[in-house]
């Protein structure tokens, strides 16, 4: 894993725990590869959310049509490494 | 933090599964403004809705119109009225596009081989006292003929304060004819005497409700915690009223500040251009509304919210089945 990775899956979490008020986590102890929708409990209405802010952050539009496979701070900050490779 | 699987046991937590990925998106859609009945309470005739928009009479329109709808993301069609079944060419023009719940008085059959799978629910006022002084006759003789046994129907059976001690009656008689039920509770929109609820019968008629589910778990279609609020009117100890509620439309949505968890609802006149205020009418007092299915988004948006204790995870999660279940996202 690189550094850069690193903090993305960091700065994803953190910006998942600030939208959600989420208690007794850090961006160091959350779990990247924790279900968001099955375990953490985010719906939709939560992935539009935090969908604008990363948005702001990095500069990306994440379309509606791939919430369902945003399923984890991995599989979100893969998504956005991509996103910004497509980009260069 | 507290996840989901540490809250519930390996029973609950397949249940969540079963609904946590389906993200219904509903909207409202009056079908026609046109009804063959004329009830007393109908919000849509006693705001003055009918005469808000003309009909648009091109079945095209509707046709495009619903495309666009599912471009916006809709995934699940709620047509009311009027009575939608004197419009069938409208109910098909959604009903071949996606899953598509028929808002009926029962008095027309919606034909089978036209639409073998659509969810109908059939409005109920009562007793044949109360049908007859509420809607002129006593609907049920007529619906459940039409619909007897019927697996994609079921009975809306709208509680008035008169039920009280009544509804079992009621209720076997939709068990004997095969159909299954959900309750809810009479807005009152036109003040009939004695059919305002009184914060006593809210008590009782809670009570009642819970017993009818126990009773009946194989016909009845509700839950517990969906009495609780729709008799108090409170969740989690915030108060129902129009700064919660989730079922406003979204580009008459004024409210300051809007609430965040909203579903880009809309609810459509008949003519396809005006949207009205809600999913009710405008001149219902948000703060005594009895609506089911907006309480029922009120808790099923607030998922969050729930995910404090089992029980209160357990709670959303009834009702969250039971509104995929009226609306056949999820089997009976």
């Amino acid at each position: 894993m690189t550094t850069d990775s690193t903090q993305t899956i960091s700065r994803i979490a953190e910006i998942i725990i600030n939208e959600l008020k989420l208690e007794d986590v850090t961006p160091e102890t959350f779990d990247a590869d924790l279900d968001l929708v099955d375990e953490v409990g985010i719906d939709s209405m939560d992935l539009a959310t935090i969908a604008l802010v990363l948005r702001d952050e990095y500069g990306i539009r994440i379309d509606e049509d791939d919430y369902p496979k945003l399923t984890t701070v991995r599989i979100i900050a893969e998504y956005i490494s991509s996103k910004l490779a497509d980009d260069k | 933090m507290k996840t989901v699987s540490s809250l519930l046991d390996d029973h609950w937590y397949e249940r969540y599964k079963k609904i946590s990925k389906l993200n219904i998106r509903s909207s409202i859609y009056d079908v026609t403004d046109r009804c063959n009945l004329r009830c007393k309470g109908c919000f849509f005739f006693s705001s003055g809705e009918h005469e808000r928009a003309s009909e648009e009479k091109d079945v095209a329109k509707w046709h495009a119109f619903v495309e666009k709808e599912m471009d916006r993301g809709v995934n699940l069609a709620i047509l009311i009225g009027g009575e939608p079944t004197l419009c069938m060419d409208r109910i098909e023009a959604f009903y071949k596009r996606l899953p598509t719940f028929c808002a009926t008085n029962g008095l027309i059959k919606v034909p089978r081989d036209r639409f073998p799978d659509m969810m109908v629910g059939l409005s109920l006022w009562g007793d044949a006292e109360d049908e007859i002084t509420l809607r002129g006759q006593d609907t049920f003789k007529i619906t459940s003929a039409n619909y007897e046994g019927d697996p994609h129907a079921y009975y809306l059976y709208t509680i008035t304060p008169k039920q009280l001690g009544k509804t079992e009656k009621i209720i076997k008689k939709i068990e004997g004819v095969g159909l299954k039920v959900h309750m809810q509770l009479l807005s009152n929109d036109e003040g009939v005497d004695g059919f305002s609820w009184q914060p006593e019968e809210l008590i009782e008629i809670r009570a009642e409700m819970d017993t009818m589910l126990d009773s009946y778990p194989g016909t009845v279609v509700s839950s517990k915690y969906y009495h609780e609020i729709i008799t108090t009117g409170k969740m989690l100890g915030r108060k129902f009223g129009w700064l919660e509620c989730p079922s406003v439309t979204e580009p008459r949505d004024n409210r300051d500040p809007r609430p965040k968890r909203l579903t880009n609802f809309i609810r459509w006149a008949s003519d396809l251009k005006t949207v009205h205020r809600c999913c009710t009418s405008e001149t219902r007092d948000c703060s005594t509304c009895k609506d089911g299915a907006a309480h029922m988004s009120w808790v099923m948006v607030n998922k969050r919210a729930h995910i404090k204790t089992a029980k209160d995870l357990q709670n959303w999660i009834e009702v969250y089945e039971m509104f995929a279940k009226l609306y056949q996202f999820i089997p009976w």
